[in-house]
């Protein structure tokens, strides 16, 4: 109880950072501009005459790709460039609970700006009949996604003093797990590539958990999923810290 | 409290920190001293656990910095080189989060981030943005932070850098008020300052601890310890070498010689005090001595002379 306290402190001072500068409404504004603009200029939501929210939900890997790097980036790397790092990890705390504060408050973060889309799921309710379960398991499944991704761009953020090189580290990653279940990228693969190979690479892939998530099928495997990449993520940042924190 | 044996940091075949050991008690404000690059900062980083050791342990108030790093961290209060800081915190947020991760909640907290504002004299700024304030503020901020738990060990890398005169002394004080019931180790390349405040120097050069004394023994190194400056009326050469001759006297240097009077330094030959010899020789030769001084030794000389490298040594004279 005691080190969750501490792991608070660290989440809240960290969330305050974002709200202190100008990043947390830049972020959101921007967010939840392009989200709408996808979701009602590019995918056309109200002429495809359908009350759900795929039209939405279709887009986030998209937008959290460039989007979630941009939130992360600065978790490790400012601490680094500003040597405040020095300063955290000689506090009585541990490593895993500045990591965990840190990401628990940009997850909260982005949670935050995901559910403030609400008003895109009242206007489809007004539209039509919604079936608000698999609403929500979109909601949860975008949640995790975020989660995922930013877990990836606190490992690189950890690596570096320079937000840049995170930024661009994270993307590229991202991308990586997004492309490796893309129809068009496993179609090519399948080409000269075995179909248990292509699979493979596949199930490491955002894209069918994500996609399953949306269908509204709440399967434990795809929360596994999420929940595994964001450990593994998470232990590579303490690996990282330990092992370089002063460099 | 603090107990250091045989530190060593090897950054990839670069030694920064090279054997240094020493122990700590109660009451004793250490001064680390030592050139450019020595290796402080890095032995400082080691005992407070931010660097692992190479080799070599760090024991503070029982526990091993590597061990069992919580229990010590939670016993010291480390400022960092430079008074590294969150500068989006205002200062009282900051020392607000320190508190809560030092576990105080609640009222407690507030006290606690009250008391030490007041004690650092941090109320006129306590709601300013912390990169908006001056160095010397921020300093003291990082000052601050390093004291909420009233911890018995302090670590204060380069505390008084960049600070004015006045300030300085503020910092100096408060070192000071605060050493009876602890250990406390900083880092300076004030020599005057190790000299007020330190019971205890240390020079480290390469890595290596060069001396481990006390200011006063280490003046009494110098070689113009208890030097005597004379001005008398006599001629240069005659004077100089009358006082060559007394047994005492080690070496004679004329400093400024014109028709009437000459200048002297006299160095002892083993740090004893020459004035009652010197002014007996004036005196049987009939020469009107018109000044007289002696040198207490300056801690720069000792320092010069153990931590210049040869190749350096040249160039600096
Ligand atoms: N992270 C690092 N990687 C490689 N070398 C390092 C690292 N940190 C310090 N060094 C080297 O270790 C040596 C000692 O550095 P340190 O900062 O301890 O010196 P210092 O005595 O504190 O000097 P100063 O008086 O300038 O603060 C230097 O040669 C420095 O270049
Ligand atoms: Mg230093």
């Amino acid at each position: 109880m005691e080190s969750f306290q501490q792991t608070k402190s660290i989440a809240k001072r960290e969330w305050g950072s974002y709200f202190n500068s100008p990043v947390a409404y830049v972020f959101i504004m921007i967010f939840l501009v392009l989200a709408g603009f996808f979701t009602f200029a590019v995918s056309q939501f109200f002429e495809s005459g359908q009350a759900d929210l795929r039209a939405f939900f279709v887009w986030h890997p998209w937008l959290y790709l460039i989007l979630v790097p941009a939130v992360a980036m600065r978790l490790w790397s400012e601490e680094r460039r500003a040597r405040t790092i020095e300063l955290l990890l000689t506090l009585p705390i541990t490593p895993w609970q500045a990591i965990c504060g840190k990401f628990l408050a940009a997850w909260l973060f982005l949670i935050l700006s995901v559910v403030l889309t609400f008003p895109i799921v009242l206007t489809a309710m007004y539209l039509g009949q919604l079936d608000l379960g698999v609403v929500l398991c979109g909601y949860v499944g975008s949640i995790l996604l975020a989660g995922a991704y930013l877990a990836i761009g606190m490992c690189t953020s950890a690596l570096t003093k320079n937000q840049v090189i995170s930024f661009i580290l994270s993307v590229v990653i991202g991308l990586f797990f997004i492309l490796a279940g893309f129809p068009p990228v496993t179609d090519l693969l399948s080409r000269f590539s075995p179909v248990w190979l292509v699979d493979a690479i596949a199930a490491f892939s955002f894209m069918a958990h994500y996609e399953a998530l949306q269908r509204g099928v709440l399967d434990v495997r795809d929360v596994v999923y999420f929940a595994s990449i964001i450990g593994f993520m998470l232990l590579g940042t303490h690996i990282v810290l330990r092992t370089r924190a002063a460099q | 409290m603090i107990c250091v044996k045989e530190l060593v940091k090897d950054f990839g075949g670069r030694v920064a920190v090279n054997g240094v050991s020493f122990e700590l008690s109660k009451g004793d404000v250490l001064g680390f001293l030592g050139p450019n690059g020595a290796g402080k900062t890095t032995t400082m980083r080691m005992i407070v656990g931010f660097l692992p050791p190479t080799s070599g342990t760090a024991v503070v108030c029982g526990h091993n910095i590597v061990q069992d790093p919580i229990q010590a961290r939670k016993r010291i209060g480390y400022m960092p080189e430079n008074a590294p800081l969150y500068g989006d915190m205002t200062v009282q947020t900051f020392l607000q989060f320190v508190a809560e991760i030092r576990r105080f909640i609640g009222k407690e907290r507030d006290e606690k981030v009250d008391a030490t504002i007041k004690k650092c004299f941090l109320q006129d700024v306590r709601h300013q943005t912390i990169e908006t304030l001056s160095k010397g503020y921020r300093q003291r901020t990082c000052f601050a932070q390093t004291m909420i738990h009233n911890p018995p060990v302090l670590i204060l890398d380069e505390p008084t850098d960049g600070l004015d005169p006045n300030q300085k002394q503020l910092v100096r004080n408060m070192i000071q008020e605060m050493a009876a019931d602890k250990a406390i180790i900083l880092s300076t390349h004030i020599l005057e300052e190790a000299e007020a405040i330190c019971t205890r120097a240390i020079i480290i050069s390469n890595g290596k601890v060069v001396t481990d004394s006390t200011p006063a023994e280490l003046k009494k190194q110098a070689p113009s310890y208890n030097a005597l400056t004379l001005k008398i009326v006599a001629s240069a050469e005659e004077a100089k070498n009358t006082f060559e001759q007394l047994g005492d006297v080690d070496s004679v240097d004329v400093l400024d010689s014109s028709t009437d009077h000459v200048s002297l330094r006299l160095f002892p030959k083993n740090g004893q005090p020459l004035a009652t010899t010197a002014l007996e020789e004036a005196h049987s030769h009939n020469w009107l001595v018109k000044e007289m001084q002696s040198e207490s030794g300056r801690l720069e000389e000792v320092f010069q002379h153990l931590t210049v490298t040869e190749n350096v040594s040249e160039k600096v004279k």
